[in-house]
């Protein structure tokens, strides 16, 4: 019985991670500049690896994987954010332009490297 | 913290005890630790652990429920044929300003809908936020500073 039940809890978990996995691809497809796509990348993109984490550790019946399922789980929450801000702050700093319907920009006139050239 | 060590070692017996060093097993001889503790809590001063306990795990709870809000807003506005797009820039002036304390609010900024952190100013008074929608940066503005900021305050402080 509790088998059966986790079978679909693992099943549904898996389906529902790999929608947002598909719809973080499309967001990064379809969003206009590096900047609005890493908002679908690291929120998208960090749901739908963390439940289909969480469904291995369900399905694992073993303390091991289950641990280091969950390990994965909490890295993905903790580097998601640290690396979509490293890559928008880089790609600010480089010149990448923002996008022609960007309403505000207030960055610091200085933070673009070789903007006082 | 010396609370949290016993309520381990409490965890750590009750394995041995019981004869089954399962996570399981563990997880729940900590449980049952953790309500020992509250029974005594009068006699250990053990009150501000719960309290501090309770604080961090509700900020857990926060920071996850807003992850699948957001993702659920960006799946949303990615399907929809017309994107009506407004992003930009805003610059938020930050009340916290310890390391860690400037850290998670970052993190919890980009996890949470619309936002993305992008920056920190050198003297740290000034995160840099990229939203998706910032037709209306001042609102946007008031429920950080109204929800994580404040909930950062009372964990941490």
């Amino acid at each position: 019985m509790i088998e059966i039940l986790s079978n679909y809890l693992t099943g549904a978990l898996l389906i529902i991670g790999s929608a947002f996995a598909v719809v973080a691809a499309i967001g990064i497809n379809r969003l206009p500049d590096v900047y609005s796509r890493m908002h679908a990348a690291s929120k998208a993109g960090t749901l739908g690896s963390g439940v289909m984490l969480i469904a291995l550790a369900i399905y694992a019946q073993d303390t091991g994987t289950t641990l280091r399922a969950l390990a994965g789980v909490v890295f993905f929450l903790l580097t998601a954010p640290i690396s979509s801000h490293l890559l928008a702050k880089a790609a600010y700093a480089v010149g990448y332009p923002m996008w022609k319907g960007t309403v505000l920009d207030e960055m610091p006139p200085d933070s673009r490297i070789g903007a006082d050239d | 913290m010396n609370l949290y060590l016993v309520n381990i070692l409490l965890a750590l017996t009750w394995g041995l005890m019981s004869g089954s060093f399962s996570l399981v097993n563990l997880i729940f001889g900590f449980v049952l630790g953790m309500g020992a503790l509250y029974l005594i809590r009068e006699q250990v001063g053990s009150l501000g652990y719960f309290q501090r306990a309770w604080r961090v795990l509700s900020l857990a709870w926060l920071f996850i429920w807003e992850l699948v809000l957001s993702a659920w807003k960006v799946a949303v506005m990615v399907m929809s044929p017309n994107m009506n797009l407004k992003p930009g820039i805003f610059a938020y002036p930050l009340r916290v300003d310890r390391d860690f304390e400037i850290t998670l609010l970052a993190n919890l900024i980009t996890l949470t809908p619309g936002t993305l952190s992008v920056d920190v100013s050198e003297d740290r008074s000034t995160l840099y936020v990229h939203a998706i929608d910032c037709s209306d940066p001042d609102s946007t503005r008031a429920d950080i500073a109204e929800g994580f900021e404040r909930k950062i305050m009372e964990a941490f402080r």
